[in-house]
């Protein structure tokens, strides 16, 4: 039953990342990419038109997390409670930014919220790495000093920072080395998604000029990747075990790595939706690949006081998940015929859609 | 540790404060715009179907701010109430995370169709798409109620050595006999507010005389809607819960009324007067002998436990405020119904139009049922303490253990300041909207 939740769980956070990813890249093109003002106004309003449906899926993720596994919900918020909520500010940003800058023509009305939307896209795509990286990398569980625990050994908080920006020191922050490494690795995954869905979706005029930016980009990817194994390595040197005992698991990331070599023939791609599917291949790759090396664990003890959290030690009652897995079944039956009416009635490119006025 | 706490609650009032504004607009309005649409698919007048789609357009203004206010109150549960997540998130994850899967999944997706798809879908399936996202609004509200209605009266749970609430029957989490009462007052709490506000746009119109047909169309049906459902609010949906507070936290009853001393003879109803905590007694009171006994049970000399039964942990943790929430929900209904009656007779007279007076009155108190449907909440929240969990796990034992009271009012802090500006850019667009009326562009 744990089990049946993990993947629950997983599935829908994976499609969150894959669906709102594409407006976090959509708005880190729109702050860089896009001069005139024609091709803003249509980047904003692919992002615009999708956004609110795709959050849904971070509130169904949420949700889900606390019924499930309400001890890892309670010690991985409260642990992360500033970038979390700095997270949720720049949600906020973002939203207010893509709906607000239709409503008045003044240029610098419109300059503010583009600046706000395409910012905190560009910050969000970096602190959802980085929250990845904490996770691979692991906390101070109870937060030991001496071998004393200040807490409860689920328990822990983590400074946004600490001043050696190591993550094998006892006491890591939020940001180390190593987690921004993997920010970056966020933010370039989903720059390359956001471009190709912004291809997909409209007739902007710097479209082709995407192209090379996204085969310069999956470069950069490449290298990052193969650093990120290295350093992966040092900080979590478990990290290959579960794909060693378990070979098929190594299904993730070769998903991984067909979107990654895929992307390099980006130009010769004659079809945009197959170069979309590409990078949504690498975000499920990614994503995937990093929770089946921790299995079962969802967050790493870097002490040997406390035990990780494991799927077992925090999910909720037996008789309580079995009853959700049955209403959850119709539920995610209904999330997937929600989104395939939605996605078919507002396919093709939406250059001609009205929004916003 | 009393600072930690302190933040946490301020933190959590404040932002389920800002949030609330939203929703409780977007419930009672999606009623009405199904109202309006299904008048216009039996009378094909336009003036209907416009109407619908003016509204829907408020509406998504604040969905919208609905969606980026609410999802920190998910949040907050883990990051502020990491104990409370953890002790009870088993049975409350439940109605919680179905809120997100059934109703807010439901609402956005046909909110999106709504205003994007008159057009593709022809005028039954529009209608369709309004009913759902309706339907998806009012089901996010029973979901909601659902789990307030386990942390006020808690069924079906099962508590563990380690202090761990374990589900035991998922059905009794929905035949609690808390939430339906509180549901349907709740609900109806919303339909006035939108019923306020339509009247309120309506009125505006017509003193500045223009959309002038419009808004008297708003203005009839919002007064309609209005008498009805501020009646509604407070019977008997109100009185029903008021009978559930005092069977299931007498403590509270009696602090909300305000009934210091138990009574022999039955209680009295206090209309006006100021807790003194320090006398433990109410100053200047204006009250009405017997009646609240006769309102709760009927009986006219049926004795009701004073604050003076209850020992001082039994009791919430500040009764003034409790006690002011209460009043001025009861306050404000009560004038609603007043100034919705009036407003019905002079409709029924056909001088409502025309009675100056009268619709600046309407038009000015569109704040007031904002003001009550919070004080309602706070009434029941205040109510519940010192408790998260009534009787069973107290708030100063869910708070995150390891956020320090710096960390908390640094995004207290925060979120004023965020929550601010969103209020001034909501204003600012909902008043252009207003503005530009309901009257289609003519491209």
């Amino acid at each position: 039953m744990e089990i049946f939740w993990y993947i629950a769980v997983g599935i829908v956070l994976t499609v969150f990342f894959i669906l709102d990813g594409y407006d976090f890249g959509a708005g880190i093109i729109h702050l860089f990419f896009a001069k005139k003002e024609e091709d803003k106004e249509v980047i904003t309003k692919s992002a615009g038109l999708f956004w609110d449906s795709n959050e849904v899926w971070l509130v169904a993720a949420g949700g889900m997390l606390f019924m499930a596994f309400p001890t890892f919900y309670a010690s991985v918020f409260s642990g992360f409670y500033l970038p979390l909520i700095i997270v949720l500010w720049l949600i906020i940003f973002r939203a207010i930014g893509l709906e607000f800058r239709g409503q008045f023509k003044y240029q610098m009305w419109k300059d503010i919220w583009d600046k706000s939307f395409g910012v905190s896209s560009l910050l969000l795509a970096l602190f959802f790495g980085i929250a990845l990286g904490n996770i691979v990398r692991g906390v101070n569980l109870g937060s030991v000093e001496n071998g004393v625990s200040a807490h409860e050994g689920h328990y822990f908080f983590l400074p946004l920072w600490d001043s050696s920006f190591s993550p094998l020191t006892e006491h890591p922050g939020v940001i180390d080395w190593f987690t921004i490494i993997i920010g970056f690795i966020a933010v370039v995954t989903l720059t390359i998604h956001g471009a190709n869905w912004v291809i997909l979706k409209t007739n902007s005029s710097i479209n082709s000029k995407l192209k090379s930016v996204i085969f310069k980009l999956n470069i950069a990817l490449a290298v990052l990747t193969l650093f990120s194994l290295y350093v992966w390595q040092i900080v979590n040197p478990n990290s290959l075990d579960n794909f060693i005992h378990k070979p098929y698991l190594l299904v993730f990331p070769f998903i991984y790595i067909i979107g990654l070599v895929g992307l390099f023939f980006i130009k010769k791609i004659k079809k945009d939706s197959h170069a979309f599917v590409l990078s949504t291949l690498l975000i499920l790759g990614g994503i995937t690949s990093s929770l089946a090396s921790l299995f079962p664990v969802i967050l790493p003890s870097i002490n040997n006081t406390h035990e990780d959290l494991t799927i077992y030690n925090t999910a909720a009652s037996e008789y309580g998940l079995s009853v959700a897995m049955t209403w959850g079944i119709i539920g995610f039956i209904l999330l997937f015929v929600y989104m395939i009416i939605q996605k078919r009635l507002m396919g093709g490119k939406i250059d001609h859609m009205d929004y916003g006025h | 540790m009393e600072d930690m706490i302190f933040y946490d609650r301020l933190q959590f009032a404040f932002t389920i404060t800002f949030h609330y504004i939203f929703p409780q607009l977007t419930m009672g309005l999606s009623l009405m715009i199904v109202y309006f649409k299904w008048k216009f698919l039996r009378t094909k007048i336009d003036k209907y179907n416009n109407a619908a789609k003016f509204f829907m357009k408020i509406f998504a203004i604040n969905f919208t701010m609905g969606v980026v206010t609410g999802i920190p109150m998910e949040f907050q549960f883990g990051t502020n109430w990491a104990k409370f997540s953890e002790l009870t998130g088993g049975i409350i994850g439940q109605t919680l995370a179905m809120e997100g899967m059934f109703s807010f999944f439901l609402e956005s997706s046909f909110l999106a169709l709504f205003i994007f798809g008159e057009k593709l879908m022809g005028q039954k399936l529009h209608f369709l798409t309004g009913f759902l996202v309706f339907l998806g609004s009012w089901a996010s509200g029973w979901f909601i109620l659902a789990t307030n209605a386990w942390m006020q009266h808690p069924v079906g749970y099962e508590i563990l050595d380690n202090g761990k609430f374990v589900l035991e029957n998922f059905s009794a989490l929905f035949t609690n006999p808390w939430l339906l009462p509180a549901f349907l007052h709740n609900q109806m709490a919303s339909v006035v507010t939108s019923a306020f506000v339509m009247s309120s746009i309506g009125a505006f119109y017509i003193l500045r005389n223009k959309h002038s047909e419009y808004g008297k169309l708003f203005l009839k049906t919002g007064v309609v809607f209005g008498l009805i459902s501020s009646v509604l609010v407070a019977f008997p949906t109100g009185d029903w819960n008021a009978k559930n507070v005092a069977k299931y936290q007498p403590g509270t009853f009696a602090a909300m009324e305000g009934i210091f001393e138990t009574e022999e003879a039955g209680a009295e109803i206090v209309l006006i007067g100021q807790p003194n905590m320090v006398e433990k007694k109410l100053d200047n009171k204006i009250a009405v002998p017997n009646i609240l006994s006769f309102l709760t049970y009927q009986e006219w000399h049926k004795q009701i436990p004073g604050m003076d039964q209850f020992d001082a942990d039994e009791l919430p943790d500040n009764i003034p405020a409790l006690y002011y929430s209460y009043h001025i929900m009861v306050g404000l209904g009560t004038i609603f119904i007043g100034v919705m009656a009036l407003a019905l007779f002079f409709l029924w007279r056909k001088k409502l139009y025309n009675i100056k007076p009268l619709l600046w009155t309407i038009m000015f108190l569109v704040p007031f049922p904002y003001i009550a449907n919070i004080t309602g909440w706070y009434t029941a929240e205040l109510g519940r303490q010192p408790y998260l969990v009534y009787g069973l796990l107290r708030t100063s034992d869910g708070i995150s253990p390891t956020v320090s009271s710096g960390n908390t009012l640094f995004t207290l802090l925060g979120f004023v300041a965020l929550y601010m500006l969103l209020g001034l850019l909501f204003l600012v667009l909902v008043g252009k909207t207003i503005n530009e009326g309901p009257t289609p562009k003519t491209h």
